[in-house]
């Protein structure tokens, strides 16, 4: 059987992956996709944790199943958004977002 | 289950869900010349809330410790109803403009629901409870923040406060699953009963801070603050810098003291760090800002830092002045930003300072207003915000902060200074076009009255302090 920690450093490539991508990208669309690898990471987190450490409950796997349907709320929210700019502007790039700064 | 012990212990929710369902309703059926009374009638609705869930109720627990009601819960909640009350008096001259009055519902409804994540999040006994209620208080947020849709800046605001939201609430997660790696558990009791203090779970503590951080805009977190803040519309700018601001202080405070406790000494050094830099940073920002909006941005943050300082010592006396301070600074802002979107309302979109020159000669019962909101807001006293202030300080003192108090204290001094930079620009600068006079409607007057009344009694009328005090025990 795969040991555990193989599924946490996976898990722990994901989250610095997007924390990487959601400072150094430029796109609001690749910005979104950067934060959903960190959600992601965390979902990998619990369902490992439950299925090798707590086998015997389901609090780890409830949780996921919330966090996968909050985060895709939040996309959708946050697309919304991102629509609406690019029929302000025409454009979703970040350096297009600078009117109000300091 | 017994149904019957539900209501008693979910009152406040289960009345808001109510008004919920019944705007709802009232939007779809109203037709046009109903809206015309929406602001009425979401403001009676809200204010038969407030009165129904005054008088806390009995403690306990439901859905098998998931949902906990403390007696400190139902005041806290209280206070967040009576800012939203007083914020939605203050939205009804902006949502009667030809441009938003089709949107007036979505307005009352999205404002609700996020002040019932808010309720979720403080009554929280089980992780998962808390997320969703924190969620729920942020996304119909970013909602509020985007309200504006044919503006620009509000676009842009709402793209920052949903990303930076999103991407905080991962951090967060990531703390809380390891948490849930370490202990086994996502309920606050158990934990706090399993937790070791090991490295990993000093880290996760540093990435749950962070999520929360975001919420009350904390510096290293605050990056998003400002921008929101000028973004948004005006009334939304004060929604979120009093009451989703308070609620995640009061959550802050009993998640680090009840559920952390065996992490005491680490939280205590991350808070004294963070409250220190969010004061002095805040502070000096806001110095060079212009908008006023953005101005008032930086000083929210640095009251979150004074807040921060109820919360460091942990103690009885800590939450009684967390709820204290929470209070009285929620009558000072949103006096402040009731000017400020009247204001705004009235002179076709001014908010920065220089548009302020001569405005006691045109506006003085505003103007004094203002100012005495602003003096609040420095702690001058025998306004309530000295009094709040002291008793902050005190709370810090007591647990043995001296440095900590003795630095907030020297940044009392620079706030003083760049309140009083509107003052100034109010009754000394002449200006050759003042804001012309107008005469405010009727919701404006009574929200500034009730915040005025906040202001001037909440310090003085001690009964105040010490009905939440007495709350306070059995921390």
């Amino acid at each position: 059987m795969i040991k555990m920690e193989y599924y946490l450093v996976v898990s722990t490539i994901l989250m610095f992956v997007g924390i990487y991508g959601f400072v150094t990208r430029r796109n609001l669309l690749a910005m979104l996709i950067s934060v959903e690898l960190i959600l992601n990471s965390v979902d990998i987190n619990f369902v490992v944790f439950n299925r090798f450490l707590f086998p015997e409950q389901l609090e780890g796997f409830f949780f996921t199943l919330f966090a996968i349907g909050v985060s895709a709320a939040e996309t959708a929210v946050a697309i919304a958004i991102i629509i609406n700019i690019y029929r302000n502007i025409r454009n979703i790039e970040v350096k297009n977002l600078r009117e109000m700064k300091w | 289950m017994d149904y019957t012990t539900i209501f008693p212990l979910m009152r406040a929710e289960l009345t808001l869900t109510a008004i919920l369902i019944l705007l709802f309703l009232y939007d779809l059926l109203a037709g046009k010349r109903g809206r015309r009374w929406f602001s009425a009638v979401a403001c009676g609705l809200l204010a038969v809330q407030v009165a129904v869930n005054l008088i806390p109720g009995p403690e306990g627990e439901l859905f098998g410790g998931m949902f906990r009601y403390a007696a400190m819960d139902g005041v806290v909640k209280s206070v967040l109803s009576i800012g939203a009350l007083i914020v939605c008096l203050q939205a009804d001259q902006w949502l009667q403009r030809e441009d938003t009055c089709h949107k007036q519902g979505e307005f009352y409804i999205l404002t609700l629901s996020t002040l019932l994540g808010m309720y979720f999040m403080i009554s929280a006994g089980h992780f998962l409870l808390f997320f969703i209620g924190l969620e729920l208080a942020s996304v119909p947020m970013a909602c509020l923040v985007a309200f504006d849709k044919y503006k620009h800046h509000s676009a842009e605001a709402g793209a920052k406060y949903i990303l930076c939201a999103l991407f905080s609430s991962g951090l967060m997660l990531f703390g809380i699953s390891f948490f849930y790696g370490t202990t086994g558990t996502l309920y606050f009791d158990d934990m706090a009963a399993r937790l070791t203090g090991s490295p990993l779970e000093i880290m996760s503590m540093v990435f749950f801070f962070s999520g929360l951080g975001f919420k009350i805009s904390l510096v290293p977190f605050h990056l998003w603050t400002a921008d929101a803040y000028q973004g948004a519309p005006t009334t939304v700018t004060s929604y979120l810098s009093v009451v989703s601001k308070a609620a995640a202080a009061f959550v802050l405070f009993t998640t680090l003291v009840k559920v952390f406790a065996p992490l005491v000494e680490e939280w205590q050094t991350l808070l004294w760090v963070v409250t220190v830099l969010s004061i002095t940073v805040a502070n000096l920002f806001a110095l060079r800002q212009r908008d006023l909006k953005r101005f008032m941005a930086f000083s929210s943050i640095s009251q979150a830092g004074y807040i921060m300082l109820a919360v460091i010592g942990g103690s009885a006396q800590g939450m009684t002045s967390l709820v204290f301070y929470v209070l009285v600074y929620l009558a000072a802002n949103l006096a402040v930003f009731g000017v400020l979107s009247t204001v705004e309302q009235h002179s076709g979109g001014k908010v920065s300072l220089e548009d302020y020159n001569g405005f006691y000669r045109t506006n003085p019962r505003l103007a004094v207003m203002m100012m005495l909101a602003l003096f609040s807001l420095a702690g001058i006293p025998p306004f309530a915000g000295f009094f709040s202030k002291f008793f902050v300080f005190a709370a810090a003192f007591r647990a043995g902060f001296y440095v900590l108090v003795f630095i907030a204290l020297l940044n009392t001094v620079i706030s003083l200074y760049y309140y009083l930079l509107i003052v100034k620009a109010m009754f000394i600068t002449p200006s050759d076009e003042p804001i012309a006079a107008f005469r405010c409607d009727g919701y404006t007057r009574l929200s500034l009255a009730l915040c005025m009344a906040g202001v001037l009694l909440l310090g003085v009328v001690s009964a105040v302090y010490d009905g939440i005090n007495a709350f306070a025990f059995g921390l």
